[in-house]
């Protein structure tokens, strides 16, 4: 158990820090508003990315399998929250009808990748994902043609806000003498999903389920000897990746309000799996504390290293978007070789890669 | 007929180039079961340097043929693809020799993603012409004077190839380097037992296969007249996919992978916009008769989709026969 949330054995404690972290959540975009609404949107952001991190995390995380082509899940997730709700068909179906049509045809597509890599190992599995989303990202950009699906790299614009009666989430509002922009209400409906896809991921951890996953992820052979059926577990896995992945898409198209082929590239992909890395493959907060950081680190990046340089320089040499991706680079590659268990390792991941590693 | 040609000589000169990168995989996976992902990144630094060796001694005025400076920029090209392999090797690979095989993988990624924007900084964001310094002359392969060609270049790269292919099955069949590479690959313990060095022969293999990347990599730039900083990802993936369509860790898979997988990009490429045209229906369907009165192409698939052949091809041979078309002479490794 997590010390912070430690209910049993220091209840008073817990009780104070749970009320401290809500109240610091929901005053955050009011906070945030005040330096800048973009802040708003790039914390929208990180959480999106929380949640694409957590699904990944199952598939990554908890079953040990190395998916490279996850955004695609996300990319199928936008897209049929975009074609669904958009001038586009010209169809505006309401979102609570469209996100679970988002994540079952995601899901349906997991179950596709899934079902033909199962026997691979990890390696090739790797390459294999990595293969899907590129097909995936080839077919958003051509299918315009002979019938226009997807408007190819144009792609969708002017894409329906979520909506619930009247209530808007694009426009600004004031309720109860508060006034709350279209990114703060996104923000506190992102931030109750992100707190029920923690709570489901940290319910499925200790499942059967989550068990039988530990166990292939450690040893399939002795897993299928102790009677998980190994191949619908796998499965399962893919799927729920997926899903997650395609409600998190549902929701960046709605906030977006335009998506193209280009949001659904594959460092996209390596991004949300650095984040799984960075945090700890396999540990939920570790996960979430790996999102975060990445999410923001373009940002503190354009407030540090744009000055530093010129004020060093004289002018920009470098793009604080190409230091971003050096330092997701040299992330993964230092992460491995010296903290491979991540920032926040899962008790059992850390001592798989320590003992293996000694072991030889 | 003429267009079948076509795609034939296109596409044998496109899977001589995978070949090449092909054998840059399959060699590392033989001997450390390892896929070096950042490879297609050597092939595109190997470009990118003989683009600026090209253009330096093009704009000096240097008096020299077309063709030795091509093969000077082949020369500086090759030390500094090798360099970079032995670094790759040394600083990300070694110490995770034993490590559980994500962690390999996702150091591999991270330095594709160094390495490509190491290059983006030294060279630039944006596509770069590769000097067309070779004047190119097609040679008609019919009596038809608009039917199929060869060019000079093209015959070029495909000997070129086949020559580095048979050097390379020399050094590992015929040489004491290459029996030590072939013991590593069998029993690395055994082969240190019998005093032979295992880091050096895995850092030769590794070096041998950023040489072979970086003429890959001069080959691709001259062919496609063109050099950017992100080429390396496609042609090192499609290279992987022919490494795994002959046989992983097989010589001679890589090279009948790669020709294969060209040919049926360039004949998939060619035809598949012709085979899904939907007007081949439109006496069934009056909608598509309308519409192919005014647009006789009304194709499904175009020839935008070329890129996924490759990865079906992938996908494919990994269902039905993992260990590849040549995979199961496991001695054979190397």
């Amino acid at each position: 158990m997590h010390p912070i949330l430690d209910l049993r054995h220091r209840p008073a404690a817990a009780l104070v820090g749970l009320a401290l972290v809500a109240i610091v959540l929901v005053v955050l975009p009011f906070v945030l508003t005040g330096i800048g609404t973009f802040w708003v949107r790039i914390t929208n952001l990180a959480i999106l990315f929380c949640l694409l991190a957590l699904g990944l995390n199952i598939v990554v995380g908890f079953a040990g399998l190395l998916d490279l082509g996850y955004i695609a899940f996300y990319a199928v997730g936008a897209y049929t929250y975009a074609l669904l709700a958009s001038p586009h068909f010209g169809l505006h179906l309401p979102f609570w009808v469209i996100l679970p049509i988002g994540a079952a045809v995601a899901c349906f597509f997991g179950v596709i990748l899934g079902a033909p890599t199962l026997k691979l190992r990890g390696d090739y599995l790797a390459i294999v994902t990595l293969g899907f989303g590129e097909i995936i990202r080839i077919f958003l950009n051509n299918l315009a043609q002979p019938v226009n699906i997807t408007n190819g790299p144009q792609g969708i614009a002017r894409i329906d806000p979520f909506r619930i009666g009247d209530l808007s989430f694009s426009t600004t509002d004031s309720i109860a003498g508060l006034t709350f922009t279209g990114p703060m209400k996104y923000y506190y409906l992102l931030l109750v999903v992100l707190i029920a896809v923690i709570a489901i991921n940290l319910r499925l951890q200790d499942s059967r389920i989550g068990r039988a996953w530990e166990a292939i992820r450690e040893d399939e052979v002795a897993a299928r000897a102790m009677g998980i059926n190994t191949r619908n577990m796998k499965l399962l896995a893919f799927a729920m990746g997926a899903s997650f992945g395609g409600i998190s898409g549902g929701m960046f198209s709605a906030i977006q309000g335009f998506i193209s082929p280009e949001s659904f590239v594959l460092v996209e992909s390596i991004m949300v799996l650095s984040m799984v890395v960075l945090g700890g493959m396999g540990n939920i907060w570790g996960v979430v504390i790996g999102a975060v950081l990445l999410s923001f680190a373009p940002e503190i990046l354009r407030y540090t290293v744009e000055p530093a340089q010129r004020m060093m320089f004289g002018r920009t040499l470098l793009d604080p978007e190409v230091i971003r991706m050096l330092l997701f680079g040299l992330a993964l590659v230092l992460m491995m070789l010296f903290r491979p268990a991540g920032i926040l390792p899962s008790a059992l991941r850390k001592r798989e890669l320590e003992t293996r590693r000694s072991a030889g | 007929m003429d267009t079948f040609l076509q795609q034939i000589v296109n596409g044998l000169t496109l899977g001589s180039i995978y070949a090449i990168v092909a054998l840059g995989y399959t060699m590392v996976y033989g001997i450390v079961q390892l896929i070096n992902f950042a490879h297609g990144e050597v092939v595109m630094i190997g470009a990118l340097t003989a683009y600026s060796v090209i253009v330096a001694l093009t704009g000096a005025q240097v008096p020299l043929p077309a063709v030795a400076i091509v093969l000077v920029a082949t020369m500086v090209a090759i030390p500094v693809c090798m360099a970079v392999g032995y670094t790759l090797e040394r600083t990300a690979y070694r110490p995770l020799r034993r490590a559980p095989r994500l962690a390999p993988l996702i150091t591999a990624i991270g330095l594709s993603i160094i390495l490509q924007h190491l290059a983006l900084i030294v060279w630039s964001r944006n596509p770069l012409p590769y000097p067309q310094i070779i004047h190119t002359v097609p040679y008609h392969l019919t009596g038809n004077p608009n039917g199929a060609t060869i060019t000079n270049v093209q015959i070029a790269i495909v000997v070129t190839s086949v020559a580095m292919m048979a050097g390379l099955v020399t050094l590992v069949y015929r040489t004491k380097l290459g029996i030590a590479m072939r013991a590593v690959a069998q029993n690395p313990s055994i082969a240190g037992l019998m005093g032979i060095d295992n880091n050096r022969v895995i850092a030769l293999t590794f070096v041998i296969g950023a040489g072979l990347g970086a003429v890959a990599g001069v080959m691709v730039g001259s062919y496609y007249g063109i050099a950017h900083y992100q080429m390396g990802f496609l042609l090192g993936l499609k290279a992987f996919s022919a490494a795994v369509l002959g046989g992983i860790g097989n010589l001679a898979g890589a090279m009948l992978g790669g020709l294969l997988l060209g040919v049926i990009e360039a004949l998939g490429a060619g035809y598949v916009g012709d085979l899904t045209n939907l007007c081949q229906l439109s006496g069934w369907f009056d909608a598509l008769k309308v519409r192919c009165a005014t647009d006789p192409n009304v194709t499904l698939f175009g020839s935008n989709y070329q890129d996924v052949f490759a990865f079906i091809v992938l996908i494919l041979v990994l269902v039905f026969r993992p260990s590849g078309l040549l995979g199961e002479r496991v001695s054979d490794r190397a």
